[in-house]
């Protein structure tokens, strides 16, 4: 196998989980910033449209290390797509593979899937879910439990702070329920 | 502009997007795989990301490590609210619809899945939605 094969290969989570875990002392020593990403959403809303909100009236321009760690995050990504990409199928539990081919999902070739969203089900109902509404939750509950996986779960967890663990139960019981229960009801929309 | 300091917080973020993609971790399948407990990748992911975050934290805790330019390293504690229990619950239903956190939403974007700008403007939209009505959920 050569080094451009060997590299194009996914990574086990031995390899990616410590690799996350080490950006968290890197971000400390680099100039006492806490990892966590989605403050970003409130800095956009803070810059961009602030609309005389209290939550939005304060000096974004400090935090802009944490837009230039999202740009990174968009940049690392792109330039890993161009040039390490897998070019073989994302291997998947069968039974996963299974249930979703009775909703009609038979590429898994992207990261995103293709068949569910795109440009074209955006105009539909099911598209309207997964990119509309789902985003819209995202950004609303982040912001209202005061971080993500990485500001509550890697962060907050790894830091000892308890209301962090709270945090993540929920976010893992919302996600067991949705996925469950919610998601296949989405899926058999039109 | 600050802009040169910043370089080092997108190289950071570089590497972050790396192993998003890499590891398949924006992969909407994979959330889906973790909320259907049909594998273990993303746990061990986050596991392991915990630990080693854990370590190095008490690392420079117990050695009083400053940063490079030689400040005092403080975590700032976060105070419990209601926010983390209903909050946590929204984001969560998002996160296993959309398959993605915010991090991955950039990175999403930046594999070339353009209409995931949608999701991430939705997800502003979210937070400014949050921002505007904050008083009236419960704290």
């Amino acid at each position: 196998m050569n080094f451009l094969d060997w590299i194009k290969q996914p990574w086990p989570w031995y390899v990616a989980g410590p690799l996350i875990g080490l950006i968290v002392p890197a971000l400390l020593l680099l100039g006492n910033k806490p990892f966590g990403i989605s403050s970003n959403l409130r800095h956009i809303c803070a810059a961009c449209v602030p609309a005389k909100i209290p939550f939005f009236q304060y000096d974004w321009k400090k935090e802009a290390w944490n837009l230039c760690f999202a740009l990174g995050i968009f940049l690392g990504a792109g330039l890993t797509t161009i040039f390490f990409s897998n070019p073989n199928d994302i291997m998947l539990n069968p039974k996963l593979v299974q249930d979703l081919s009775g909703y009609g999902i038979h590429d898994f070739k992207n990261l995103v899937p293709v068949e569910l969203i795109n440009w074209t089900t955006l105009l539909s109902l099911k598209g309207f879910f997964l990119i509309v509404v789902g985003g819209f939750l995202v950004g609303f509950g982040t912001r209202y439990a005061g971080g993500c996986t990485s500001g509550h779960a890697i962060m907050g967890i790894s830091t000892l702070q308890w209301p962090s663990l709270i945090a993540t139960i929920c976010f893992m019981a919302g996600g067991f329920f949705t996925a469950n229960l919610i998601l296949p009801l989405i899926l058999k929309l039109s | 502009m600050k802009l040169f300091s910043n370089i080092k917080y997108i190289l950071v973020g570089m590497l972050f997007g790396l192993v998003f993609v890499k590891a398949e971790i924006i992969s909407w399948f994979r959330i889906q795989e973790m909320f259907r407990l049909q594998s273990f990748h993303m746990y061990g992911i986050i596991g392991s990301a915990i630990l080693v975050a854990m370590i190095s934290v008490l690392i420079i805790k117990r050695f009083k490590i400053k940063t490079i330019n030689g400040d005092e390293i403080i975590i700032q504690p976060k105070q419990f609210n209601k926010g983390q229990i209903f909050g946590g619950l929204i984001f969560g239903i998002g996160w296993a619809i959309t398959g993605a956190c915010p991090g991955p939403l950039f990175a999403q974007i930046g594999t070339g899945a353009s209409v995931v700008i949608v999701t991430l403007l939705s997800a502003i939209f979210g937070t400014w939605v949050y921002g505007k009505f904050k008083d009236f959920f419960p704290q």
